[in-house]
């Protein structure tokens, strides 16, 4: 069986800013040596290594630069943010089967730039599925997910004075953060309100940072990871989703466009884990834009569909409140690494090393884009 | 970053009929031989029943409002030249699991600055087209009184 048998043992990443010195490839080599370091193992130990499609560093380029033992194993997970899970989930798979014995998993961005983002690629011809709506003006990822977040708007009755505390909650934890992006900037309410729409209903505040970084996370078998440097954070469940007649991004052919992959995720990850929902204490859920964090509340089964802007509008996911979510800052405060500053979150909730730690924590949940074919982890500290 | 409208490419033969159609002007729709289901986009095989044969089925070109955007810049360049514009989601009326993305359109075809007095989820809408090249006609929706 899979359950508990690998465990996320070293934490690295850059620091993280508008502009920063150095090619991604640099960031990411600071980044596995950083997270070899926490881990205290050696560069040769690694033979595994797991990445995002997306990413721009190859790994030979990694192994030849940090001086990585021979590779046995070595994936690529789809999908930006839905990826980051499951590249780590792949490379625990793989430990856990034997086929190799220590893991790294990075991903290194350089997105501060405007011209770097990507859906400012976008070719003159389109060939693929986006061919049925960027010609309409629908481009970005944000005007992809207002299309979700307008809808749901109207069938539960919820507003943007209630959104907005979905971002407030986690410039909240961003203050408590010295390596978050946003530590000492400020955001009311009212600032929220005021804010200029990026694809009603979502604002400016509604949307992930564009910032430069690398992160990275080494993993091992449970039995190597006892003796080693820092506690472990076991991998309890994992599992990609992805719902039948899924449309990347725009995910609105099937029977119902509310239910996500999410909800297959959830599905299979409750399946194998020892508790549910009720007995998580910290979440991370993927959140390029604030509504992902409603919907990622509902599909993982914290609250009836429909209530989780009214549970993040009451504190539910603040410190002290029924579940803490996204405790550094997460994606629109701390950094927007696709989603890898959030399992270094989750990792650190189990050692007890946040900056907003969650007390006594056993389960600490993990989750990826709410929006594409996704993944997620359940940590524990067992 | 390119300065025209994205446009689809139109000769990938999955989806070929569908844009020559809306040349003319028509909304059409893959149905399947086997189990008659619609799909859309079109591809190659049916997932109800596996069937790879289809006919291409026409619509009314009646549809209500799923949901709807206005983009605000930052936007492509050619994007924000067309600013304010609203996107629709459209469902169609002959089968409530098709929906179709489009610009809000004015009934004298344009896309900029169109009167939103009526918008909603729910509202009729009633498809319209625009060329944007020889090959291509990008359908979008009107909102029906
Ligand atoms: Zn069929």
């Amino acid at each position: 069986m899979f359950k508990d048998q690998t465990a996320i043992v070293g934490i690295g990443q850059t620091s993280f800013a508008k502009s920063l010195p150095g090619s991604e490839l640099e960031l990411a080599c600071q980044a596995i040596q950083l997270a070899l370091d926490d881990a205290g193992l050696k560069p040769s130990d690694v033979d595994a290594l797991g990445s995002f499609t997306m990413e721009h560093t190859p790994e030979f380029e990694v192994a030849r630069n940090v001086g990585l033992g021979e590779l046995h194993y070595f994936c690529q997970s789809p999908w930006g943010g839905g990826a980051g899970c499951g590249a780590v989930g792949q490379v625990a798979v793989a430990l856990a089967a034997g086929v190799a014995n220590v893991g790294v998993v990075w991903r290194s961005r350089k997105r501060g730039a405007r011209s770097t983002r990507v859906w400012a690629g976008v070719q003159e011809r389109i060939t693929d599925h986006w061919k049925w709506s960027r010609p309409s003006g629908l481009v970005r990822p944000a005007d992809e997910c207002a299309m979700f977040t307008q809808r749901y708007m109207h069938e539960y009755g919820v507003t943007r004075e209630q959104l907005a505390h979905v971002a407030l909650a986690q410039r909240e934890y961003a203050h408590k953060n010295p390596l978050a992006f946003m530590q000492s900037r400020s955001l009311t309410h009212q600032q929220y309100m005021d804010a200029r729409m990026i694809a009603d209903p979502l604002c400016l505040f509604d949307n992930c940072l564009e910032t430069d970084g690398a992160i990275a996370l080494v993993m091992v078998r449970a039995d190597r990871a006892k003796d080693l440097r820092q506690r472990p954070a076991f991998i309890h469940a994992f599992s990609q989703g992805l719902n039948r007649q899924h449309q990347v991004n725009t995910d609105w052919h099937g029977e119902n466009p509310l239910r996500s992959s999410s909800c297959v995720t959830a599905a299979n990850l409750w399946r194998q884990a020892d508790c549910g929902p009720n007995d998580v204490d910290v979440a991370q859920f993927y959140d390029a834009f604030s509504p992902l964090v409603w919907f990622s509340l509902e599909a993982y089964g914290f609250c009836e569909p429909g209530t989780a802007a009214q549970f993040v509008a009451e504190g539910g996911t603040r410190l002290g409140g029924r579940l803490p979510v996204n405790t550094s800052g997460g994606s629109l405060s701390e950094v927007y690494l696709h989603g890898l500053n959030l399992i270094v979150e989750a990792v650190r909730q189990v050692r007890g090393t946040s900056t907003a730690q969650v007390p006594d924590v056993d389960y600490s949940l993990v989750t990826a884009c709410d929006s594409t074919p996704n993944g997620a982890l359940l940590l524990r500290r067992k | 970053m390119i300065d025209t409208i994205p446009l689809p490419f139109t000769a990938d033969p999955i989806d070929a009929p569908f844009w020559e159609a809306t040349l003319r002007s028509q909304l059409v729709v893959q149905q399947c031989a086997g189990c008659q289901a619609h799909r859309f986009p079109p591809r190659p095989m049916c997932p109800q029943c596996q069937s790879l044969d289809h006919r291409w089925r026409p619509l009314s070109g009646d549809a209500t409002v799923w949901s709807y955007t206005k983009p605000q810049p930052p936007l492509l360049p050619a994007f924000e030249l067309l600013l304010p514009y609203v996107v629709v989601l459209a469902q169609v009326a002959e089968d409530p699991h098709i929906r179709i993305i489009g610009h809000l359109m004015s009934k004298d075809g344009g896309i900029t600055g169109v009167d939103e007095a009526g918008l909603k989820i729910g509202a009729k809408l009633r498809v319209a087209f625009r060329q944007h090249a020889s090959d291509v006609s990008i359908p979008g929706w009107v909102l029906v009184d």
